[in-house]
């Protein structure tokens, strides 16, 4: 895939603690191109925010230790004084934050913010910028865009917020948009919003985006391709008619089988993953998902060993990390689809003297 | 297990699903949090509505699912449940005792019916206590006898919940989030409650961590005969718990129905709203691989403030169905089909069933 706008080549991302070396990302590789969404799926601590931090050169003066090459349109992030990366950030690559509260400075009002982001890379005066951030204010859907600009953070409801958040991140036509968890502070009504606008903007635009969540319905909505990361490495890479359709790494599987679903029948009983996700201080050897996973006996002993790279198993341009074949995939896959969980044949629960669970198990038709 | 302890003398029904055998019954519950002007003077110059008169019952061993968008009141009616909080008007019967007014005395023998999950295990738990000292704390504090002594019995508590019952000495830092919110559910379950009100239990936590943590308030409920109230905003989750769903709108229930039968056929506008905002985990692409955005219904604007509540039917300023007498009449909490109440003048869903018992139907419509 050469010529991508953004390409990620073995990032590796640090940091010295007291109790040890934390490796946040571990040998990252994706591209991006231009008009593309990419969404990046993971728990807690599995380094996607760090990786997107890492894009935008926000770990400069941490103790982090980057290694590998993060090239944006040619040229490498990675190795750039912090300078360049400094007028990079904000023109050619913005960030959309989770928290618009906390990200917002309370004491300044939105639209001065806005100018003050358009004016550090464009030279304009006061009145143009004030003319464009009202613009964007009007272009993200904000009523009345003409006295809101003058409104304080308080002022707007938290899904206003956010659109004010990303009326500044648009405010230079940024080529490469990233979103941390855009949505996960507001309620569903208002995230299918704030949906639908990243999407109408990235029409208009033309941008890249990196949809960073932990809620496989959001990339599900808005993704062409999907990364799955587990402790700081990539697990599976695809598209997402391939991640969602035929999933090919045991942790996509146990993450698609823990969710309750609105689109299926409702199931009795859903599959965790067992376990918790492991410090990345002290990351399992061999595939660090392996304790958790339910498949290590098929392939002989290598899961604790062997760390599995990432290749291709069917589909072009589909790959996972894991020792399991192509054909023990599909086997186990479709055996999870029949509902089939391996260990789990038997129900250990329930053996109290009362069962008053729900009568009705039917289902809805939703 | 902890043996029985002594309680107040209630039935000892031994949680049947009978109708009408309401562990819970709310009527008519009013929380107006009084809005303030001047300091020496200090005069009423309004109310937000928190909750403005809501009716609903809870079967034993049922559980109810209470959502809705932030602000609409569904928290304040949890803590007004278990009297965390004071009710301005109506009245609340858990077990056959009005607990409306109840002084915090006289509340303290009840606590042991009734107890809370709270949604942030981080701060729910106190950080300088052990697991031991925090589980134990109810037996503490409600001065009770356990046979075999507190501390068999909490380590029996932790083994329930799925912790290392050997953590006993441990502090809540040491463990990660869902298995704080298992000690948070230990410390719940320690006084045998008959109901169990769970504000948002599982939001804090990662997918994979939400079902292990969602499976085992079933267990429980399966094996305890325990009722519950569960909070939440997350419409999947509330599906794959709940029995019946109460859908609250800016202090009022709007919708409340039998899980299937809401999920299936919605009939309050906003419920189907709120059910097609839901991003859902299935790529839409079409044949060519262009990606697709699903139709839904995009409602407009945020949730108006409950300072100041819209009149009549106070959904009708984001309504596609509203018409005058949506601005001027209050659309009663009518009972459409046996057990599916809504409030609305316009419902949804209702050509093919015997509907049209209350207020004109607007017929089929889409």
């Amino acid at each position: 895939m050469a010529g991508s706008m953004l390409e990620v080549r073995d990032l590796r991302i640090h940091f010295q603690t007291d109790d040890g070396t934390v490796r946040a990302v571990d040998g990252v590789s994706f591209s991006l191109d231009r008009g593309r969404t990419l969404g990046i799926v993971g728990e807690s601590g599995s380094g996607k925010s760090v990786t997107s931090m890492g894009i935008m050169g926000l770990h400069h003066g941490t103790n982090a230790e980057i290694t590998g090459e993060i090239l944006l349109d040619g040229e490498n992030l990675v190795a750039a004084n912090p300078g360049r990366v400094r007028e990079l950030r904000g023109s050619k690559m913005a960030m959309i934050f989770q928290d618009p509260l906390s990200s917002l400075h309370p004491y300044y009002t939105v639209g001065a913010q806005i100018i003050e982001a358009y004016r550090v890379h464009n030279d304009v005066s006061k009145q143009a910028a004030r003319q464009h951030a009202i613009d964007l204010l009007g272009r993200v859907g904000i009523p009345t865009p003409k006295t809101r600009v003058d409104d304080y953070p308080h002022q707007f409801s938290g899904g206003m917020r956010q659109r004010a958040m990303i009326a500044m991140a648009l405010s230079c036509d940024p080529e490469l948009l990233i979103a941390d968890e855009p949505t996960t502070a507001l309620d569903v009504t208002v995230q299918a919003q704030i949906l639908d606008l990243i999407n109408d903007l990235q029409s208009e635009f033309g941008s890249a985006v990196i949809m960073i969540t932990h809620d496989l319905g959001v990339v599900a909505e808005l993704a062409d391709d999907i990364l799955v990361m587990y402790a700081g490495r990539v697990a599976e890479y695809g598209s997402a008619a391939d991640i969602f359709g035929r999933p090919d790494h045991p942790y996509t599987w146990g993450l698609l089988a823990s969710m309750p679903r609105m689109d299926r029948a409702r199931i009795t009983r859903l599959v965790p993953i067992p376990g918790t996700p492991p410090s990345l201080i002290k990351v399992p050897s061999g595939c660090p998902f392996h304790p958790r996973c339910r498949y290590t006996h098929l392939t002989g002993g290598r899961c604790d060993t062997e760390v599995p790279p990432l290749r291709e198993a069917g589909t072009p341009g589909h790959a996972a990390a894991c020792h399991l074949t192509a054909e023990q995939r599909r086997q186990q896959w479709d055996a999870l689809q029949a509902g089939k969980v391996p260990g789990e044949a038997e129900e250990p629960v329930s053996q109290g003297p009362v069962s008053q669970g729900p009568v009705s198990q039917g289902r809805a038709e939703a | 297990m902890t043996e029985p302890i002594q309680t107040p003398p209630v039935p000892a029904g031994n949680g049947a699903q009978q109708n009408g055998d309401a562990l819970l019954r709310v009527t008519g519950l009013v929380r107006h949090f009084p809005v303030t002007r001047g300091v020496v003077f200090r005069h009423h110059v309004g109310a937000v509505r928190a909750v403005d008169g809501i009716d609903l019952s809870v079967s034993r061993g049922q559980t109810l699912g209470l959502v809705g968008e932030s602000g609409c009141g569904k928290t304040t009616t949890g803590r007004l449940l278990i009297r965390l909080d004071e009710p301005t008007g109506g009245q609340i019967v858990i077990d056959g005792h009005d607990v409306t007014h109840l002084r915090q005395g006289q509340m303290r023998p009840l606590r042991r019916e009734i107890q809370m999950i709270f949604q942030d295990p981080y701060s729910s738990l106190n950080p300088r206590h052990t697991v031991g000292a925090i589980v134990g704390a109810p037996y503490r504090l409600q001065k009770v006898k356990v046979p075999g002594g507190v501390r068999k019995n909490v380590q029996e508590l932790l083994e329930l919940v799925g912790l290392n019952p050997e953590h006993y000495n441990r502090y809540p830092h040491e463990f990660s989030g869902g298995q704080r919110q298992r000690i948070g559910i230990a410390r719940t379950l320690a006084l045998r409650p008959k109901l169990i009100v769970a504000d948002e239990p599982v939001s804090a936590l990662d997918v994979s961590i939400q079902a292990q943590v969602i499976n085992l308030l079933e267990d429980l409920q399966n094996e305890l005969g325990l009722t519950y109230v569960v909070i939440a905003h997350d419409l999947s989750v509330v599906r794959h718990i709940s029995d019946r769903v109460a859908v609250m709108y800016l202090g009022k229930i709007v919708e409340m129905a039998d899980r299937d039968q809401l999920y299936a056929k919605p009939r309050h506008p906003y419920t189907v709203a709120l059910l097609s905002a839901v991003p859902v985990p299935e790529p839409l692409s079409s044949p060519s691989g262009q990606r697709l955005r699903r139709e839904r219904i995009r409602l407009q604007g945020d949730v108006p403030s409950p300072l100041l509540p819209p009149k009549a039917c106070r959904f009708h300023t984001r309504c596609w169905k509203a018409q005058e007498i949506c601005r001027t009449v209050e659309p009663p909490l009518a009972e459409l089909i046996p057990g599916h109440r809504v409030a609305c003048h316009f419902p949804e869903n209702t050509a093919p069933a015997p509907a049209g018992v209350a207020g004109p139907t607007a017929g089929a419509d889409a």
